[in-house]
């Protein structure tokens, strides 16, 4: 139950100041709105619209979920942690926040894209879902542990885009094959090999990070 | 001693033969390539534009081998070890990404065509430069090493995607990526078309690039190792 505590007491604090949340936000509407200013009156290549929602995904990304391990480095209350759990039941905790965090800002994301983005229609429903579900877990996972070696550095802010980007690289041009797929209408069992790798993916960076905490936390 | 002049003779003999050999239709000689229809003259390439790539993934393999020693041992002498095999590594990188870049002009008609091996070369850079961003962000010795080691351990495990599987599900140029029309089923070029004496050069070019990466790298590591029991000697006194 101890990660579920971890995980109530983020959500109290961002309750309290809603600067994730708030940042969040605002970022997305700038980013989407640069994209359609941009834009103007052109007609946008249907599996370009796909693409730019991924680009949108990924620096919104960036832009909040280095939060939750800055954060505790920022008011101090590390060390206290480290006293109170297990370097595991941190993770989890924190993994159980962004995840969160991560799908409340994609759903959003994608609700806003295709309400503004004419071109943006999803003909294999099933197939973008479950591209879109285990894209996000992945994006979490990576951006937790990254977020963690970024708070024990020194220069948090410009790095963690800088390091997480190779990182999701297979995760965002796997989704983008996929988003575009399921924008033609491909059937599921034709895109099953780029599914996988997403599951892969996702299994790798899970099984990566938990091994590789331990390190990042103890120093 | 003995191997040096064995390399020395070894590269000698890949580069030459490599860059002489007559590419013919029907080899008769020893000396003669086979024609691969799609590659032509261009297929010479094989023998130095693969092993820079090959040593690309062989630096971030030896600099991840050193992390995780580093991570199980906390001995600073293999975070050196793994910082001169990164180092390597990038150069290779670079070598293998402008070596490419310039024989795609000649094969495609364009410098980047943003083929997923040229993709996965342009991550590998991207992954090697943000290591160095962040080693050179953490001032502790103790802490630099362990980060720099974790995060080395993780773009590692990325790197199958980038290598062996990107390549083979997505459309691409090179030879032997997905939908090759030259190649039944997509796999690397080096199966089906070569015939046994190119075939015997690129080996012995792969052995001889690696024996020359691991001479550069232990020249390497030992002068920065020296460098640095110098420098403690002189703040002693």
């Amino acid at each position: 139950m101890k990660p579920f505590a971890l995980f109530k007491k983020d959500y109290h604090s961002e309750l309290r100041t809603r600067y994730a949340i708030n940042s969040l936000a605002m970022f997305i509407i700038v980013a989407l709105s640069v994209i359609l200013f941009s834009i103007g009156n052109e007609k946008v290549p249907q599996n370009l619209t796909g693409g730019l929602l991924w680009v949108v995904i990924f620096f919104s990304a960036m832009s909040g979920l280095s939060r939750a391990f800055v954060s505790e480095e920022d008011r101090g209350t590390t060390l206290l942690l480290q006293l109170i759990a297990k370097p595991s039941t941190i993770f989890n905790g924190k993994l159980l926040f962004n995840l969160i965090l991560v799908f409340l800002m994609n759903i959003v994301i994608t609700l806003l894209y295709s309400a503004l983005f004419e071109e943006f229609i999803i003909r294999n429903i099933i197939l973008f879902l479950s591209t879109f579900f285990l894209a996000n877990i992945g994006l979490a996972v990576a951006s937790t542990i990254i977020a963690a070696i970024i708070s024990k550095a020194g220069a948090k802010g410009t790095l963690y885009p800088v390091l997480s980007f190779p990182i999701l690289l297979p995760l965002i041009l796997i989704s983008v094959m996929l988003t575009s797929y399921s924008m033609l209408g491909t059937s599921f069992d034709q895109a099953l090999v780029e599914i996988m790798v997403l599951v892969c993916y996702d299994i790798i960076m899970l099984t990566a990070s938990y091994m590789l905490f331990d390190f990042i936390w103890k120093d | 001693m003995v191997w040096k002049i064995f390399l020395f003779l070894l590269l000698a003999f890949v580069s030459v033969a490599g860059i002489s050999f007559p590419i013919v239709e029907n080899p008769q000689t020893w000396y003669q390539f086979p024609l691969i229809p799609g590659l032509e003259e261009n297929a010479k390439i094989i023998f130095f534009h693969v092993p820079t790539a090959w040593l690309t993934v062989i630096g971030f393999l030896i600099s991840t081998i050193y992390s995780i020693k580093y991570l199980r041992k906390k001995n600073l002498d293999d975070d050196t070890k793994s910082y001169v095999a990164a180092q390597l590594g990038l150069i290779f990188c670079i070598l293998a990404t402008v070596t490419g870049a310039v024989w795609a002009k000649f094969a495609w008609g364009s410098y980047w065509s943003w083929d997923p091996r040229q993709t996965s070369i342009f991550a590998l850079m991207l992954i090697y430069g943000a290591w160095f961003a962040l080693r050179s962000s953490i001032e502790s010795e103790e802490k630099k090493a362990a980060l720099s080691a974790v995060y080395s351990i993780l773009a590692f495990v990325t790197v199958p995607f980038f290598v062996f599987i990107m390549p083979r599900i997505m459309d691409g140029l090179h030879p032997g990526s997905a939908d090759d029309k030259f190649t039944p089923s997509g796999g690397p070029v080096v199966n089906f078309k070569m015939n046994s004496n190119m075939l015997l050069i690129f080996f012995l070019s792969l052995i001889a690039f690696t024996i020359l990466f691991y001479w550069m790298w232990n020249i390497g590591y030992r002068s920065l190792l020296i460098k640095e029991k110098l420098n403690k000697k002189i703040i002693r006194g």
